[in-house]
């Protein structure tokens, strides 16, 4: 009965959708006030039913409904709750009810905070994400039913893909999913924009911060996945360059570009054409991502189980949303008006240059993603892409750009000054030399990859520059400190933001050169009480036995780690065989230090005795994880900034005449 | 056909990636290092998105054991490329080579950066052409707005 | 000009739908044989055990007849999927069929040919790491391959067989090579 609720919700919603994408839109190109404000409630409707439905399908997981096809496909009452719950969404129809209700509630955020929004502006944002929601309506309806029942019943269900029964695969999915249906609100916008012909500050206003949001959701959402991998697939890799890692990549370099030319549309009036298309982009990148997933096109280590039919819906989808925003671009962005003026070099031209590497790289990796797919319909043969190509023909890409990430938030707006700004970015450029010889002579020269030590370099560039600009603000060390300390506190948000997301790429880009440069490793047959020593640890096994879990039966082997004789930590690693579906996978233990990760993984016993252990030293990969959460971190701090906070400047407007009157 | 592929290949999916076994790997580490970054660069054909290395499908631990017996034996990495290519085809190569089939690829990414250089080059020359004196027209709404903005940021 | 430059992107999608649509009739698993129109790799494999002496299958096998070689495995499922109708194939008397025991204990191939009936003239034995399965270019088991007179591989076909694939594939191919 309660699937059958869920299953009349979502075609409630449908109903409501297909209102709210027509009426306001009508109602806004004949100024209808009352069509207009359709909208509102149409999208509170619309979250509720599709809540509805979504709690419905959380009911019949929780519940081990069995009678529910999707969950006897998915689930089994030995499961723990944590994992019934997630299961909701580790399969193609649940996922599709989660993307679903996220693009509902962010439609009830635009009615909610947007109060202030110019009526026009609104209904029709509020109607093109209603067309997206219809879409994905129909597909889940027609294709992919989360609520279809089984009859009868089986006893129990098939269980849940063990990989995905852990805590950093289970959240990765809804932090993606934020981050892609967030930029759902930017091209929303910027489709409204268009049929309005009217692309100003208050536009880029209203469309940072959501976008702002949608990608501190992406950024999780991708470390997530990347830290899920670092610890779930047993060697210590954190980065595939797999298709599906790929899709996730490419509306976060669009997402991230986007960002910085909003800017440029939101203090200079400039690049709004091109901001309006990096909009479309970046959720048409998103919406490309669930095609090849779900569609078979592209082979990848994680894809959902494949159709055809689904393929051929969500290209159909595809095509309308993207080649239709595009059409409607082609034909309504060139009377948009141009604003500011400014030279190359000046921050908007660096702003630009960002937008330029940032725009080549997301085609460098659409390019190899999809190049499979081009020889084969050509009939060129099968090729595969995959890491060393893009790590050959993509980081190279991002070398200039982390060069001029240090320097373009100095130069001024409008004209800026190269030579000077060089200049001052003197201290940054010493400090990188210096970090790229120290480096060099520490790995032994040519006995290490070259490259180390100019990832270390631009990394500490990086660093280097972002310092010299806060500090340029609070005129640290040029003023007394009293003074520097007062200017500290009123540095917007917005400014520390960029300030800190910067400072946590360089610390990203630490990481990932250490860890990439310089893993130990060492893989043999250990016995009991044997040791081993890797970068200094010496891992003795202690102990294996056989743990009875929830769902899974577990070796566990136990390593006593000592540094230079003292106690370090005592690992466990798991090597896990599930019930439900029976499959194997690994726990790796870890210990983490400031300079790097103390990393273990037990494998098969061994016929003649002892047992496959692999051990790691994977330095500085903490940094990484740091650099992570540092960016979030950063996106949070320009999320909170006074002016960011929708709606302030009219609020405060309205305040001020209220003051007068 | 295709089910069953899709079938297969979730199964290998299932398979976390833990690779070669001590057992398998060469005892001179210089060699094995050699046979472990060229095993990285060949494609485990069951499991389609890993190399050999990362995979333990049964085919691809049957390439790695011949990978390490070929370099054994003394091989250069082009041979047992060349090996495994005679075999499989191109596909088999995670690092696509440089031809005809791959031009596109390998020089798309320069040719799409030469080409977003451009056109910013050519949106400063256009806007620098704009910005020639404009006469005494008076200025236009949208003009007055952009007057006000610059002067507002000038403070 | 310029508004060809805002056209740029509608172009390069509808360029990307069309692989797209494209794509979706590709099977992106489905690799091609390099070995198409190249001599049957050099092998030599021993016969299973219970099957006679001279029952291996060796390349010289191969020559004087047009002749089809099955990749099977006693671990293989699909495998038992296509065994009936290699049988019915055999009782045409069209071709011989030979066997590749891929990556098995050959006890349990034969075990394997035993219960579920032996269409094969040869089966010779390959077990891990299945040199000669490497030799052929065998991603899976089963797969065919279909050798001309003279040695040549002419045609491989991935996954089972059945008689739609016998009639509209394999017969015609085997005809032509028989002229």
């Amino acid at each position: 009965m309660i699937a059958e609720i869920g299953h009349f919700a979502l075609i409630l919603a449908l109903a409501v959708a297909l209102i709210q994408a027509v009426i306001p839109l009508v109602g806004a190109s004949r100024g209808n006030a009352t069509w207009m404000g359709l909208a509102g409630p149409a999208s509170v409707a619309q979250m509720l039913l599709v809540g509805i439905a979504f709690a419905a399908l959380t009911h019949a997981y929780m519940t081990s409904d069995f009678s529910v096809l999707n969950v006897a496909q998915n689930s089994h009452t030995d499961k723990p709750m944590l994992y019934k719950v997630t299961g909701v969404w580790g399969n193609h129809e649940g996922s599709l009810l989660l993307w679903i209700t996220i693009l509902a509630l962010f439609g009830l955020a635009v009615t909610l905070f947007g109060a202030n929004l110019p009526p026009g502006l609104k209904a029709r944002a509020l109607a093109v994400q209603a067309m997206i929601t219809v879409g994905f309506l129909l597909f889940i309806l027609l294709t992919s039913n989360p609520f279809e029942r089984l009859d009868p019943p089986p006893m129990n269900g098939s269980g849940l893909n063990p990989l995905l029964q852990d805590p950093g695969l289970a959240f990765h999915p809804p932090f993606l999913y934020l981050g892609y249906v967030g930029f759902s609100m930017a091209f929303s916008f910027a489709i409204a924009a268009l049929i309005e012909g009217k692309v100003d500050a208050a536009w880029a206003r209203w469309v940072r911060p959501w976008t702002l949001a949608a990608w501190i959701f992406l950024t999780l959402g991708i470390a997530l996945g990347s830290w899920w991998a670092y610890y779930e697939l047993g060697w210590g890799g954190w980065w595939y360059w797999d298709p599906v890692e790929n899709a996730s990549f490419m509306p976060w370099l669009a997402g991230t570009a986007l960002l910085h030319s909003a800017v440029v549309v939101e203090k200079r009036d400039s690049l709004k054409s091109w901001t309006i298309l990096l909009a479309i982009v970046a959720f048409g990148l998103s919406l490309l991502g669930t095609f090849l997933v779900r569609s078979g096109v592209i082979t990848s280590v994680h894809a959902f189980a494949t159709d055809p039919a689904r393929g051929v819906f969500i290209l159909g989808l595809l095509i309308f949303a993207v080649g239709g925003s595009f059409t409607l671009y082609a034909v309504r962005a060139p009377s948009l008006k141009t604003g500011g003026l400014f030279a190359p070099v000046s921050r908007e031209g660096a702003l630009l240059l960002n937008n330029v590497l940032m725009a080549t790289g997301a085609g460098t990796v659409l390019l190899g993603t999809l190049y499979p797919l081009f020889a084969d319909a050509l009939d060129l043969g099968k090729v595969s892409v995959g890491p060393p190509f893009f790590n050959s023909v993509f980081l190279p890409l991002m070398v200039p750009m982390v060069l001029a990430m240090a320097a373009g938030p100095l130069l001024s707006w409008k004209r800026g000054d190269l030579a000077g700004v060089l200049s001052r970015l003197s201290v940054a450029a010493v400090a990188a030399l210096a970090v790229a010889l120290a480096t060099w002579l520490w790995q032994g020269g040519s006995a290490g990859p070259w490259w180390a030590a100019g990832g270390m370099a631009l990394a500490v560039w990086l660093l280097g520059g972002t310092i010299v600009e806060w500090a340029e603000r609070i005129r640290l060390f040029r003023a007394p400190l009293a003074e520097s300390l007062e200017r500290m506190g009123k540095l917007p948000r917005s400014s520390w933001g960029m300030t800190i997301t910067h400072s946590g790429l360089a610390l990203l880009i630490i990481g990932m050169t250490a860890s990439s440069a310089w893993k130990l490793e060492s893989v043999q047959t250990q016995k009991l009480g044997e040791t081993i020593t890797v970068a200094g640890y010496a891992f003795t096994l202690t102990q294996v036995e056989d743990i009875n879990g929830a769902n899974y039966l577990a070796t566990q082997g136990t390593f006593k780690v000592t540094k230079d004789g003292q106690d370090f930590a005592i690992l466990q690693p798991e090597k896990r065989v599930y019930r439900q579906p029976p499959r194997p996978t690994t726990e790796a233990a870890i210990v983490s230090t400031i300079l790097g990760d103390v990393y273990a993984v037990i494998g098969d016993a061994v016929p003649e005795g002892g047992w496959v252990t692999r051990l790691y030293f994977n330095p500085l990969v903490p940094w990484m994880w740091a650099g992570c959460l540092v960016m979030v971190l950063g996106g949070l701090m320009s999320l909170s900034d006074r002016r960011h906070r929708i709606g302030a400047p009219t609020r405060a407007r309205a305040a001020v005449q209220a003051a007068k009157a | 056909m295709i089910r069953l592929a899709v079938l297969l290949s979730v199964l290998w999916l299932a398979a976390p990636a833990l690779a070669a076994d001590p057992s398998e790997m060469l005892k001179d580490p210089a060699l094995e290092k050699r046979a472990h970054t060229l095993g990285k660069e060949l494609r485990c054909l069951v499991c389609q998105s890993e190399s050999i290395e990362d995979s333990n499908a049964d085919l691809a631990k049957d390439l790695r054991i011949i990978v390490r017996e070929q370099i054994g034996k003394g091989a250069s990495d082009e041979q047992v490329k060349k090996f495994v290519v005679d075999r499989y085809g191109d596909y088999v190569l995670l690092n696509p080579p440089f031809k005809g089939a791959t031009l596109v690829l390998w020089l798309g990414p320069f040719g799409l950066l030469a080409v977003s250089l451009v056109a910013a080059w050519a949106f400063f020359r256009r806007r620098a052409k704009g910005q020639a004196p404009a006469g005494s027209a008076p200025l236009s709404d949208a003009e007055k707005r952009r007057l006000e903005a610059l002067l507002k940021d000038g403070k | 000009m310029r508004r060809v430059l805002y056209l740029l992107p509608v172009l390069v999608f509808a360029g990307l739908a069309l692989f797209f649509l494209k794509g979706l009739t590709l099977n992106p698993r489905e690799l091609p044989s390099m070995l198409i129109d190249r001599p049957v790799p050099e092998m030599n494999l021993p016969p299973l055990p219970g099957r006679g002496a001279d029952t291996g299958l060796a390349s010289a096998d191969l020559k004087g007849r047009v002749s089809l070689v099955n990749i099977y495995g006693s671990w293989c499922i699909a495998c038992i999927q296509e065994h009936p109708y290699l049988q019915k194939i055999k009782e045409l008397g069209v071709v011989p069929i030979h066997g590749i025991d891929w990556r098995d204990d050959p006890v349990e191939g034969a075990k394997w040919l035993k219960k579920h009936g032996d269409p094969y003239a040869r089966v010779g034995s390959d077990p891990a790491p299945g040199r000669t399965a490497i030799d052929f270019g065998v991603t899976g088991a089963p797969e065919t391959f279909v050798v001309d007179k003279n040695g040549i591989i002419r045609y491989k076909h991935i996954g089972p067989v059945d008689m739609r694939v016998w009639d509209k594939t394999l017969l015609p191919i085997i005809r032509e090579l028989n002229k």
